[in-house]
């Protein structure tokens, strides 16, 4: 059952980016689910549970036939639905033989999977994360596979860039975060913090970005929706330009991207991106932004890395319920509302699948 | 391997008849309410002879108040846990599982064929709600052999209305299975609860459609078969035994009580672990499992003791019990 766990199973979750689901198996554990993704000949993805019906040997360990798995074990074959179509040594197939499949699309480039309930899967519900198209924004960003957090610290880490200041010194840090106000707004499905620091010095990054010299106006307007994805709207414009009024001409625009899934209670996937709208076709500039965030420890999502799974080891040692909040956590907390909400409904009124708990 | 059930105690809240011979039964469970997905069931243990024995029902509708709901039809020569569940009344404690599925709906089909005989529509009616509810592309065909004997058939009416259709045998309406098929989009899937010989119909029709087999959907409880339950004698000349079937008891029943150890999984025709070799064939055999070949049914070389009856008056069958060998091979000495 569902009763405890942080996370609702009724909504899409990134499992994978688009291109690493190919004409072979691939394993991932999605809210606690072991999930087996493949391609299909038609070039659908499939994903199927990933425990043989017969003896629970992960399907991930067999072998594509066609459209369908083989276990690697005895032979079972299941179809892209789940459905058992050959048994070996006996001229029929039990008619209870299946394993669970779920449903899946593909969409902004990232491969979104729904662990719950598969008669309330509508891809309509599949997050906005138009911006990692790679079409009106670029950027190639990556995944912290089986990070060592719960998911929801990864949350309240990005609904809360007062961070920046302390983890990210020198680049995207700076003391005009801590010293200027923020506004904190919700919907029912989303909760957006709002920062707007006016006349300021751009810090190293940005300055970097603008390429010209000047006071700017930094934003960062950071919508989280639920139950895990995150989208930050951030950049800089030369002061007194109009920006906060909605004028960004004079400025750099880019967004971070976080579709973040819980792989179990205290692990998670982060499919993290930085994507842009100025210097489109600088290749050099992708992999360079591509660097400042992921690069052998040294970018800003290395240090948020760290401090991550470091939060985590404490929180599992001092079991305190479970932190002190302060005013800047305002939007991690409604995060986290919206996220309780989820599951609360879901247990009152989701039908679970009983076959497959 | 079956799954060991987690027996848990319920209350029998109210019953209501939905024919002269199907009585819905409303169950509270003692523990929190576990949802259900459609095709679900529930085990009950019911009370035959002094013995407790789990009999499963598929689960009717939503269930979503917290009462679970199943339908039983009372069946003059069943293996005695209809008759069980007849005499219950209102208030009655009962000992039950939580529902699971052997029966799962699979969304997203272009298009579904679902076929229900009888009682067999317990558990294609809460599919046929949810594939509303999902806004699919499907039809119902739903015979009995009376019109009274159409159990739901009004209230289904009233929720998927044309795509519901009725026939009743009595009245000479027969569903064409073949046609029906015929018509079903190529990726469209069936499902199929009903009597043995539906069953076996739509088995056949399906494999001669060209179908995929992993398209048809269907369940057994292996508690119905094409001739009634009637007592019969098993002879197992090895053990020289000779041992009574009653007509509530199955062959693997009948053997375990006699102290023959048996291995099993299913208890309802489907695994294959509780096959016995035949070695003297009655005047017919009711092979009433879903595990063999129609191909292999028809050599009558073995059985599935779990749910299969002998008619007539012998069957003489073989088991697995070996005397004990002694290593006695030369060099080796004997132990």
């Amino acid at each position: 059952m569902n009763a405890h766990k942080p996370f609702p199973l009724n909504a899409w979750y990134a499992a994978a980016w688009c291109r690493e689901i190919e004409r072979k198996l691939s394993a991932r554990t999605i809210c606690g689910k072991n999930v087996v993704l493949y391609r299909q000949t038609d070039g659908a993805v499939a994903a199927l549970e990933d425990a043989c019906w017969h003896r629970l040997l992960p399907l991930s360990l067999g072998h594509l036939k066609g459209d369908d798995v083989m276990c690697g074990y005895h032979g079972l074959v299941f179809n892209s639905a789940g459905r058992c179509s050959y048994m070996p040594a006996q001229k029929t197939i039990n008619p209870s033989a299946c394993v669970r499949a779920y449903p899946v699309t593909e969409r902004h480039r990232l491969v979104w999977l729904w662990p719950g309930d598969p008669a309330l899967a509508d891809p309509a519900k599949i997050p906005d994360f138009h911006w990692n198209d790679g079409t009106q924004w670029v950027g190639d960003g990556g995944t912290f596979y089986q990070l060592k957090c719960d998911y929801r610290l990864v949350i309240d880490n990005l609904m809360d860039l007062t961070h920046e200041t302390y983890v990210h010194a020198g680049s995207i840090g700076d003391e005009a975060i801590t010293a200027a106000p923020f506004d904190v707004t919700h919907t029912r499905e989303t909760a957006t913090m709002t920062r707007w620091m006016i006349d300021i010095e751009p810090p190293p990054f940005w300055a970097r970005q603008l390429g010209r010299q000047g006071r700017v106006d930094r934003w960062q307007i950071v919508t989280f929706q639920a139950p895990s994805v995150v989208a930050g709207d951030v950049g800089v414009a030369l002061t007194n330009t109009g920006a906060p009024q909605g004028d960004r001409a004079h400025g750099v625009n880019g967004a971070f991207l976080a579709a973040i899934t819980p792989e179990t209670e205290t692990t998670c996937h982060y499919f993290w991106n930085f994507v842009r709208n100025y210097n489109r076709h600088d290749g050099q500039l992708t992999r360079e932004l591509q660097l400042a965030h992921v690069n052998k420890g040294a970018g800003v999502y290395d240090q948020d890395h760290r401090i991550l799974e470091a939060q985590q080891v404490a929180i599992d040692k001092n079991p305190r319920s479970p932190f002190y909040d302060l005013n800047i956590d305002a939007g991690a907390l409604w995060a986290r509302r919206l996220i309780e909400r989820m599951t609360a409904d879901e247990r009152v009124g989701a039908i679970a699948n009983v076959a497959a708990e | 391997m079956a799954k060991p059930i987690d027996w848990i105690s319920a209350r029998l809240c109210a019953t209501h008849e939905l024919t002269p011979d199907v009585r819905l039964f409303e169950i509270e469970p003692d523990q929190p309410f576990v949802p259900a997905t459609p095709g679900s069931h529930i085990d009950i243990l019911v009370h035959i002879d002094g013995r407790s024995q789990p009999r499963s029902y598929s689960m009717i509708g939503h269930c979503a108040d917290g009462l679970y709901r199943i339908a039983v039809k009372r069946v003059a020569f069943s293996r005695g846990g209809s008759a069980w569940m007849w005499r219950l009344t209102p208030g009655e404690r009962l000992t039950i599982s939580k529902p699971s599925n052997s029966f799962e709906l699979s969304h997203g089909r272009p298009e579904y064929l679902l076929l229900a005989g009888g009682i067999g529509i317990t558990p294609i009616h809460a599919i046929a709600l949810a594939l509303k509810q999902a806004g699919a592309n499907f039809r119902l065909l739903y015979a009995a052999r009376t019109r009274g004997g159409l159990a739901l058939a009004d209230e289904l009416a009233g929720q998927i209305g044309e795509r519901l259709s009725l026939f009743v045998s009595e009245k000479g309406q027969r569903v064409d299975i073949a046609a029906e098929i015929a018509r079903l989009d190529p990726r469209g899937e069936l499902y199929v609860c009903g009597p043995f010989g539906m069953l076996d119909a739509a088995k056949h029709l399906w494999r001669e459609a060209g179908r995929p087999a992993a398209h048809l959907r269907y369940e057994t409880f292996g508690n119905a078969g094409n001739l009634a339950n009637a007592p019969f004698k098993i002879r197992i000349p090895r053990l020289g035994l000779e041992i009574d079937v009653p007509a509530n008891r199955s062959i693997l029943e009948a053997l375990e009580d006699a102290g023959v150890e048996m291995i099993f999984g299913c208890r309802r025709g489907e695994c294959g672990l509780c096959v016995l070799p035949i070695l003297e064939t009655p005047p017919r055999i009711d092979h009433r499992d879903v595990f063999f070949s129609s191909e292999e049914r028809a050599t009558n070389s073995r059985l599935c003791t779990c749910v299969s009856r002998a008619a007539g008056d012998h069957l003489t069958i073989d088991t697995p019990d070996r005397k004990p060998t002694h290593l006695h091979h030369p060099g080796i000495p004997a132990l």
